[in-house]
């Protein structure tokens, strides 16, 4: 049984691209959704027509989006990036993605502490505000998700990340990565009405 | 006020419904049986009535028909993701919504009060339906909602506060 706040605070954080860098060769043919931070890094590096960079969103509403793709198309597998401060604000989404049975979802938390968007304000879980950390990976295990990880080190991760995608999911994955700081800015990657038609004609391709 | 929960169902069936999202009231409840019976309705169940919209919008972006089922203060909960997937996303999401307190005359229940005004403001065409007899009503703004491939909201009015 795991304590869900912890007192150890990351040791070690890795880039924010970097570890996004990792999930470019193992993604094949997933459905991605980004939203917040990995919405601003992914689209650099992806273009997949399966990619969806869920801007404008309502914060928190990436996990049940992906649940819902991944109910509609069971044989394929999802990938959802989401932040910190998103999952905190839809924990229960972790219960839902359980209860729902979606083996075919895995759902990563980008955990850099803050809220980078409004401008790096911290999360009511980060360790300044609470002296610990929240435990994510904790609460998905609680939650039951079948594959649950955490990782701090880029090598870690790395190394882990192949043979965690192919293990029997739902899965669930703790990234602590590091701000980006000043350099942080939102955009789009072009109007929605142009890209969320063809996310759904690439949806309706499989 | 009792709604019978075969006939919901099957309306709902007949009308090429895949899913059921819900977060069920005390009216809406009953109906867990039938909405759950194999072979017909995935019934899908979330914590929060902000997750059912979301849900439901990526069952609709995968080529299902969802149909979002919850209370009258899930609607106040769960506005801006209501906001983000049916105007932003402009998704034709459509919804049952169990109207708590409609039918009990004279009530202070600030969730009957605020209901019709916050759909209203919203902009979203709304029938309510206040005995069983009115389900032909429900069946009939769903239909309609989903033909134009507009959103479109059943209010069940309820006599509980």
């Amino acid at each position: 049984m795991s304590n869900i706040m912890t007192t150890q605070s990351p040791t070690s954080r890795m880039p924010l691209v970097a570890a996004l860098e990792v999930l470019l060769p193992l993604r094949g043919d997933r459905i991605v959704v980004t939203t917040m931070g990995a919405a601003r890094e992914w689209p650099k590096l992806s273009t997949h027509p399966l990619d969806f960079h869920y801007i404008p969103s309502a914060m928190g509403a990436a996990p049940a989006l992906g649940l819902g793709l991944a109910l509609a198309k069971p044989q394929r597998e999802v990938l959802v990036l989401n932040g910190d401060g998103a999952m905190l604000m839809n924990l229960g989404s972790l219960v839902t993605i359980v209860a729902a049975g979606a083996s075919n979802l895995t759902l990563i938390t980008l955990d850099n502490g803050i809220y980078e968007v409004t401008g790096g304000q911290q999360t009511a879980a980060a360790a300044a505000a609470r002296h610990a950390w929240v435990d994510f990976a904790g609460m998905a295990r609680a939650a039951g998700f079948a594959r649950v990880a955490r990782f701090e080190r880029w090598e870690d991760w790395q190394r882990g990340a192949a043979a965690l995608l192919a293990d029997p999911g739902p899965r669930f994955v703790v990234l602590a990565v590091e701000p980006v700081g000043a350099a942080y800015h939102l955009e789009a990657p072009g109007p929605l009405s142009e890209r969320l038609p063809k996310f759904q004609a690439a949806l309706a391709q499989i | 006020m009792d709604y019978p929960a075969k006939p919901v169902a099957d309306l709902l069936v007949e009308l090429g419904f895949s899913h059921v999202v819900w977060l069920p009231d005390s009216a809406l409840g009953p109906w867990e049986a039938e909405l759950d019976r194999p072979g017909t309705l995935e019934l899908v169940r979330v914590c929060r009535e902000g997750e059912a919209w979301a849900l439901a919008a990526g069952l609709y972006l995968a080529g299902k028909r969802p149909l979002v089922m919850i209370q009258n203060t899930g609607l106040f909960e769960s506005g801006d993701a209501l906001r983000n997937f049916l105007f932003d996303l402009k998704l034709p999401l459509v919804a049952v919504i169990g109207y708590r307190s409609a039918l009990v005359p004279g009530n202070n229940d600030s969730a009957c009060k605020f209901t019709e005004p916050m759909l209203k403001a919203w902009g979203l065409d709304y029938v309510v339906i206040r005995s069983p007899d009115e389900l032909p009503q429900m069946r009939e703004h769903l239909r309609v909602s989903l033909a134009a491939g507009r959103p479109g909201v059943v209010l069940v009015a309820e006599g509980r506060m």
